[in-house]
């Protein structure tokens, strides 16, 4: 499910993997009990879940934009923007040391859920309005997505479902270190989520990669890591070993990209 | 006129005249169309799409006998424009995609057009040939050279007519100026330069000189980190040669003059409609992004497309637009899904009519809208192979947002996302419009009496 957002022309998956619909129940019950305030962290449960669900949706969205082809600035940008209003509301909330105390350890899918109350604007939020669920959102989805649904993680429960696709994809590959550097960065996201003190937004990204903007810098970083998994003697710079790295980099990729292909078109 | 369907648009009612492309259910993504533009007399149809390919359709003239085709356009030209390329240094593929393709005006018996993908600018000439030079003394008919010592005589090759023959050739290629992604280009009134914008930069580039262009804006942070803006489309004034805007993803419309500095990093102008505090959501910034900034033909004023509304501003006044319409508002309550399945990043253009009387532009389930500025009505028409019939009239389509359902109507649960309709255009001066719907281009015409 997350491997569609690599490739953006066919970006539906199943809303049901991400929105338990039990769990969806729970939240417009336990929205009767809101009195229409934003203020108190109990008395608005699910707005809470809902924001972190999209906060993790984001940060995922983030990770896997950068593979192939150059990731789409503005939209990077945007999410990043999102994720940033997010960390400063909850912060402000206090919401941030709430979380960090209860969480067990691993940013679960479950809290994947349904974020319908987050697209209401802040005056129909404060009247209480009730916004249609999602379960019929595209009836049509449901019936293109048992396709995809097989081949991506469907009905992920935790965090390890993205890790696991990406292992899968990156263990098809030869380097090793791919997969390393991605697990690795995803933990390091996700663990900052979980730091005792909040963080800045600048914090959360700088643990993961400085440069992650700086498209000049960030992914020749990342993919000289890539190189060093199988592209020996990059170091010295020597023209006939840049061309066999290139070359080796550029089968790999391009046996990435047909592996990414496969899965998406399943 | 029929009635039941209403006056709208001034009278003018749609059909249906051609659609270009294949039916076939499994589409190749090389197919799907990227860009649409007439050129300046309407008389040519420029299409690029994914795979890098130029297709260029010319409208036949017009014949006594049979009036009612009022000018079908067909296909021209058809080239190679882009090819994949691979950036070494950062191992990353670029897409040969034909982000945009601008006609320039035509001076002569060719056509110039400049077309682009995310990184490198070609300007193509088409131009027709019908005629061949025969009798060469060194080569024969066939192009095998002769053997010097079998002429005997000299002649003076003639030029005989021929099939037509359609050519286009690439003459310039601007390319190594761009760090981001290209989002737009655009040919100055002078007809001597033009610009090219990417994520975060503006350049300006004379037609004659391919190695060099001036950096006209920079918006690019010092620190990387800090980027939380990025330039989303730009264009020049119809007449004004020293003036351009260029929107942002913060929904922000700066207009520059290049008279006040080499670098215009400072606007002359700023417009910005201050945020509505009730509305506000997680979504607000993402749906404010612009995707399209267009000037009407009058230069007076300028029209936006952001996720939900098309803008109309004018020039004079910084602090609201002038007119604001609703392209589909019943997509507010679905942003999170709409956000999770990347539909909230989908970038749809929008054009004037020749009058600057009526704006255009996409929705999904490759439903488009018309606004009429004049009459404040608007319209809902749809591209698909069921109204397909020649010179059927489009029948208005609605969406319906909730509670019962009428005949006809559609809900919003029930609308395609998949087909998406991000580009369109309309002819320069008559009511003839080409719209983009995934691999297909549907023209429509307005109803001939």
């Amino acid at each position: 499910m997350f491997l569609t957002s690599v490739v953006p022309q066919w970006p539906f998956y199943n809303l049901d993997t991400m929105f338990v619909r039990g769990l969806k129940r729970k939240c417009i019950d336990g929205e009767e009990d809101i009195e229409g305030t934003l203020a108190g962290i109990k008395a608005i449960p699910s707005y809470n879940l809902q924001r972190q669900s999209l906060l993790d949706m984001s940060l995922v969205k983030l990770q896997l934009c950068h593979m192939l082809v150059e990731p789409n600035l503005c939209r990077s940008v945007l999410i990043a923007n999102t994720v940033r209003q997010i960390q400063e509301e909850m912060t402000q909330d206090g919401t941030w040391q709430m979380i960090n105390t209860q969480s067990t350890g691993q940013t679960s899918l479950d809290r994947l859920v349904s974020t319908d109350i987050l697209c209401r604007s802040s005056r129909e939020q404060a009247e209480g309005k009730q916004v249609p669920g999602y379960s019929n959102f595209n009836k049509d989805f449901e019936d293109d997505q048992t396709q995809d649904s097989s081949e991506t993680m469907s009905t992920a429960s935790s965090v390890q479902a993205p890790r696991n696709l990406q292992s899968n994809v990156w263990e098809m590959e030869n380097a090793q270190e791919n997969r390393g550097n991605f697990q690795k960065s995803l933990d390091q996201i996700f663990e900052t989520l979980e730091n005792k003190s909040p963080n800045s937004v600048e914090d959360l990204f700088s643990e993961v990669d400085n440069s992650y903007y700086d498209l000049d810098t960030m992914l020749t970083g990342m993919m000289s890591n890539t190189k060093m998994g199988h592209c020996d003697g990059l170091e010295t710079f020597s023209s006939p070993t840049t061309t066999t790295s290139n070359s080796n980099c550029k089968s790999d990729l391009n046996e990435l990209d047909h592996i990414v292909e496969i899965l998406v078109e399943s | 006129m029929i009635p039941g369907f209403g006056n709208l648009m001034q009278d003018v009612l749609w059909c249906f005249s051609q659609v270009k492309g294949t039916i076939d259910i499994g589409v190749t993504e090389a197919d799907i169309i990227s860009t649409v533009e007439f050129n300046h007399t309407g008389e040519l149809l420029a299409t690029g799409d994914k795979g890098g390919r130029v297709v260029i359709f010319q409208r036949e003239q017009e014949s006594k006998q049979q009036p009612q085709r009022r000018g079908e356009y067909n296909v021209y030209s058809t080239f190679q424009s882009h090819e994949p390329e691979f950036d070494y240094l950062k191992s990353l593929e670029i897409e040969e995609k034909i982000n945009k393709i601008r006609w320039l005006p035509q001076h002569n018996a060719a056509c110039f057009l400049l077309s682009t993908n995310d990184k490198t600018v070609k300007l193509w000439k088409v131009s027709e040939r019908d005629k061949r030079p025969e009798g060469y003394n060194l080569k024969d008919e066939d192009g095998r050279l002769r053997d010097p010592s079998m002429i005997t005589t000299l002649r003076v090759p003639v030029l005989r007519p021929m099939d037509l023959m359609v050519e286009a050739t690439p003459r310039r290629v601007f390319a190594n100026a761009h760090t981001y992604h290209i989002n737009s280009i655009s040919v100055n009134s002078d007809y001597e330069t033009y610009m090219s914008a990417d994520d975060l930069r503006i350049n300006l580039w004379n037609f004659e000189i391919t190695n060099q262009s001036f950096n006209i804006v920079d918006i690019k942070p010092a620190n990387m980190e800090e980027l939380t803006e990025v330039i989303t489309a730009a264009e020049f004034h119809p007449h004004h040669c020293n003036t351009f805007v260029y929107s942002s993803s913060k929904g922000t419309i700066r207009l520059c003059d290049m008279r006040a500095s080499a670098l215009c990093d400072r606007h002359a102008k700023f417009f910005e409609e201050p945020e509505d505090p009730s509305n506000r959501s997680f979504f607000s910034e993402i749906i404010s992004s612009i995707s399209d900034v267009k000037f009407s033909h009058s230069g007076r004023y300028v029209m936006t497309r952001d996720y939900l509304t098309v803008k109309v501003w004018d020039l004079n006044m910084e602090n609201r637009p002038m007119e604001t319409y609703q392209v589909h508002d019943y997509l507010r309550s679905k942003l999170c899904s709409l956000y999770e399945n990347d539909c909230i990043f989908d970038k749809f253009e929008c054009v004037w009519n020749g009058s600057d009387s009526v704006i255009m532009t996409g929705s999904y389930n490759n439903f488009f809208r018309m606004f009429d500025r004049n009459t404040k009505r608007d319209v809902t028409l749809e591209a698909s192979r069921e109204n397909s019939k020649p010179r059927a009239i489009l029948k208005p389509r609605k969406v319906c947002v909730g509670g019962k359902r009428r005949k006809d109507e559609i809900s919003v649960d029930s609308l395609d996302f998949s087909k998406k309709i991000l580009h369109t255009a309309w002819h320069p001066s008559e009511n003839i419009i080409a719209v983009a719907a995934t691999n297909n281009l549907y023209i429509f015409q307005d109803k001939v009496n």
